[in-house]
């Protein structure tokens, strides 16, 4: 009975990651746990830093173009998209029409792409292995089409200044015509598998929320604000290439819980895929790139243009001083600012709880460390 | 809508909890480092997620000693921003929670992003390895 | 005397060898099986469909080097897994695959598997403790509380089973069956046993003391080469035997028309273990909370109830 009374328990420190199955790249969280219990957590980035900010103050702009392309490795064509808007903004430039109809298709595509990685990963961070293998099927696809037009399937460097690298071909068109048919089909058996199902729900159903004024104060971006009821995006609210001139809704969910940001990603799914289908029925004829000088030198002045990719948003503000190089390139990300507010979401959470919340953030190390 | 404007580092904070209402919404801080004014110049992008204005406000500091007033009061999500300007640029935040480097190791030396630096010669094996 | 001791020994080493091949074909269909069901081919290199690629598996874990970490508690790592490996094979020993075909009839034979089995969670901590590894430590806490919690609706799943036949007698119970396999009587004894048998067995959806995504692999995070493989094969060792428990209890054992006793055994522990690898392939994982809740609310009340109808059944007949 005395070496009972004698038994104490305490806290201890757990360090997941930066090798762990599910911190999805190098992401350490030092978690403090009661038993299996968060009671604080401590996340700690920089393992991927490479300096591309440092790095671009020394490139000419159209060298700038592939390292955009290393930040959110999973949607490349929106970094790219993201870094030719800023310049051909702050250099008065207009791409041709059939470009900017080029690129809204790609960045959606990619969208795509990278919405199948995540809904993927996350169900496998649940335990639920088969939707993974299930949507790499479709992304195979993805990817496919564009190693058709870019020659690459992960890193792009497609978007130019004044336009894209390359013309779509009439086989891709078809191509990715008959895979946006397809597609809509699978998107039903994903949540087939996910959606109702009781453990997915218990799992996911009010855990980890994050109320509205909480996203707003913390910068969310993306599906992550869009979860908790604000519904911003940016391709509504500062329309950039022809997203003015489609139709599609912005999915927007009521608690801010894992289900509701799950939820407003599967639905965004459904919406790029009528962004897709409408671009491409719209496409106009002519050319795909206007003539830019290489040696690109926009005049003194900054510009900042925002862009929604997947994760939400996405810009580079840029301070030229009127010679071919940057004189600043800040990158803004939506990972590293929707990962900020981890530490207050996990807390009081359980370690499996840590898994799922960190899952439905979508983060890429990429872009968080730059 | 985009307006810029040029304030004194002292006006910061009353700045800040005068528009926090409207502009509520802070896209990113940072800071760019102009060697031949002898300034580093801090960029604060805010957003009025209500009628999507923009606001950025733009504050000078000595190279020297460039020290400023934290907002992670006001706007939570300087928390990051903030910790990553003063580990590329060196500039200190009073008033900030937990002010430490973020993306470089905390024994590095130097301000990365500075005009000014060059890059170190040899690069030190962090403590932990043996 | 002599004679009997090598006969009993020979019979060891028999169950010894059918316990490898059928783990090796276990393994084999657990990965064919995922992959149709995630549309993938699965092995397909070594020999015909890659029917080989478990021999090659087996001699690729047994020749890799077995790391010991500096700071384990060397004696506890090395007893863990040959005990876990023990424990899961100490259940074959009474085990009928026919009414010939049976090491040892143990009257308490039923008594017998579950006590052995359970085992396991001895081998689960001692694995979690002594590899001085937070998330092997988590994943041990995990398996101690869940197997001894889903050990209670388990037996009381299978009581029915043995009020109904009389006895504890493995082969008693199924010759029980000849008219009625217990199934039709019993049909929530069966998924009772089923859900918490693949609990205990650290089957998906219940597989949280190795959640890999959360624990990396849990207790056996630390082992390598020979070791990890005895608690891999006890792993699938234990679930062919409660697949074969489930087909003595509930499903008749091997009785069955035409085809030999031990062909409807298999047949019936086979189809069983496709059940539980379906439900691995198709759902995602429970919380530890979850689990308890779901062990002590729905599970065990069930159980009683289930326990107790039965018993009234049975007296007022």
């Amino acid at each position: 009975m005395n070496d009972l009374k004698n038994l104490k328990t305490e806290e201890y420190f757990l360090s997941m990651g930066p090798q762990h199955p599910s911190t999805h790249g190098v992401l350490r969280l030092i978690l403090k746990l009661d038993g299996e219990i968060v009671t604080g957590a401590t996340p700690d980035i920089g393992y991927l830093h490479r300096g591309l900010e440092k790095i671009a103050e020394n490139r000419a702009y159209i060298q700038i173009i592939p390292f955009t392309d290393r930040l959110d490795y999973l949607s490349s064509m929106s970094g790219n998209l993201a870094f030719v808007l800023t310049v051909e903004k702050l250099a008065g430039i207009a791409p041709p029409p059939r470009a900017e109809y080029i690129r809204v298709i790609m960045a959606e595509l990619n969208r795509l792409a990278s919405h199948l990685i995540w809904l993927g990963t996350f169900s496998l961070d649940l335990g639920a292995v088969t939707p993974f293998l299930y949507c790499f099927r479709e992304r195979e696809k993805i990817l496919d089409l564009f190693e058709m037009i870019t020659g690459s399937r992960l890193t792009y460097n497609y978007m130019r200044i004044g336009g894209v690298a390359a013309d779509l071909s009439a086989q891709f068109i078809k191509d990715a015509a008959a895979f946006i048919q397809d597609f809509k089909f699978r998107v039903a058996e994903y949540e087939a598998l996910l959606t109702q199902n009781p453990i997915f729900l218990a799992r996911t159903k009010n855990v980890g929320i994050i109320k509205a004024d909480k996203a707003i104060a913390y910068g969310l971006t993306g599906p992550m604000l869009r979860a908790s009821g604000i519904s911003r995006d940016n391709r509504r609210d500062f329309p950039y290439a022809i997203y003015d001139k489609l139709s599609f809704d912005i999915p927007a969910g009521t608690v801010g819980d894992c289900w509701d940001r799950y939820a407003v990603r599967v639905r965004e799914m459904r919406e790029s895929a009528k962004i897709v289908e409408q671009a491409l029925s719209g496409l106009p004829e002519g050319n795909f790139k206007t003539k830019v000088p290489l040696s690109l030198k926009p005049p003194a002045g900054e510009s900042y243009a925002p862009v929604e990719s997947p994760r939400g948003e996405i810009g580079f503000y840029l301070v030229s001083n009127g010679t071919a190089k940057p004189y600043r390139l800040k990158i803004r990300t939506p990972s590293f600012c929707n990962l900020s507010i981890i530490s207050h979401v996990i807390k009081g959470w359980k370690v499996a709880d840590v898994v799922a919340i960190l899952g439905t953030f979508d983060v890429v190390l990429g872009e968080i460390d730059r | 809508m985009t307006e810029e404007k040029k304030i004194s580092r002292e006006e910061l904070l009353a700045t800040g909890e005068n528009i926090k209402a409207q502009y509520n919404f802070l896209v990113f801080i940072t800071a760019v480092d102009y060697p031949e004014r002898n300034v580093i110049g801090m960029v604060y992008h805010l957003r009025s997620l209500g009628n999507r204005d923009t606001l950025i406000i733009k504050i000078d500091l000595p190279r020297e000693k460039p020290e400023i007033a934290s907002v992670a009061g006001i706007w939570p999500a300087a928390e990051w921003h903030e910790r990553e300007v003063f580990d590329l640029f060196g500039v200190n935040f009073l008033g900030h929670p937990d002010l430490r480097r973020i993306l470089l190791p905390p024994d590095w030396e130097g301000s990365p992003l500075r005009k000014d630096y060059t890059k170190p010669g040899v690069i030190k094996r962090p403590e932990t390895i043996k | 005397m002599i004679i009997g001791l090598i006969i009993l020994l020979l019979k060891i080493a028999a169950v010894l060898v059918f316990i490898s091949l059928t783990v090796l074909f276990l393994v084999y269909a657990e990965r064919k099986v995922s992959a149709h069901f995630q549309v993938r081919y699965g092995p397909m290199r070594v020999g015909w469909h890659g029917g080989l690629q478990m021999i090659a598996d087996t001699i690729k874990l047994l020749l890799k080097e077995d790391i010991t970490p500096k700071d384990v508690d060397k004696l506890v790592f090395f007893i863990a897994p040959i005990l876990c490996f023990v424990s899961a094979y100490l259940a074959y020993l009474t085990l009928p695959f026919s009414p010939q075909i049976v090491v040892k009839n143990l009257n308490i034979g039923l008594l017998y598997i579950l006590g052995v089995t359970s085992l396991t969670v001895l081998s689960l901590m001692m694995a979690g403790w002594a590899s001085n590894n937070k998330y092997a430590l988590l994943g041990g806490f995990r398996s101690v509380a869940q197997i001894i919690s889903y050990e209670i609706p388990l037996v009381l799943s299978v009581l029915p089973v043995v009020m109904m036949a009389g006895s504890l007698n493995l082969i008693t119970i199924v010759e029980a069956q000849k008219s009625l396999p217990f199934i039709l009587v019993q049909p929530l004894g069966f998924l009772l046993y089923l859900t918490a048998a693949a609990a205990e067995a650290n089957r998906a959806p219940f597989d949280i003391p190795e959640a890999e995504q959360e624990l990396v692999a849990g207790y056996n995070v630390e082992y390598s080469g020979i070791k990890f493989s005895m608690f891999f094969l006890a792993e699938y060792v234990n679930m062919f035997t409660i697949c074969a428990l489930a087909a003595i209890l509930f499903l008749g054992g091997w009785q069955g028309p035409i085809l030999p006793p031990v062909i409807w055994f298999l047949i019936k522990v086979y189809l069983l273990v496709f059940v539980l690898m379906w439900v691995r392939w198709t759902f995602p994982r429970l919380r530890i909370d979850q689990l308890m809740s779901f062990c002590w609310k729905i599970l065990l009340p069930l159980a009683l109830a289930n326990f107790l109808i039965s018993g009234l059944w049975l007296v007022l007949k």
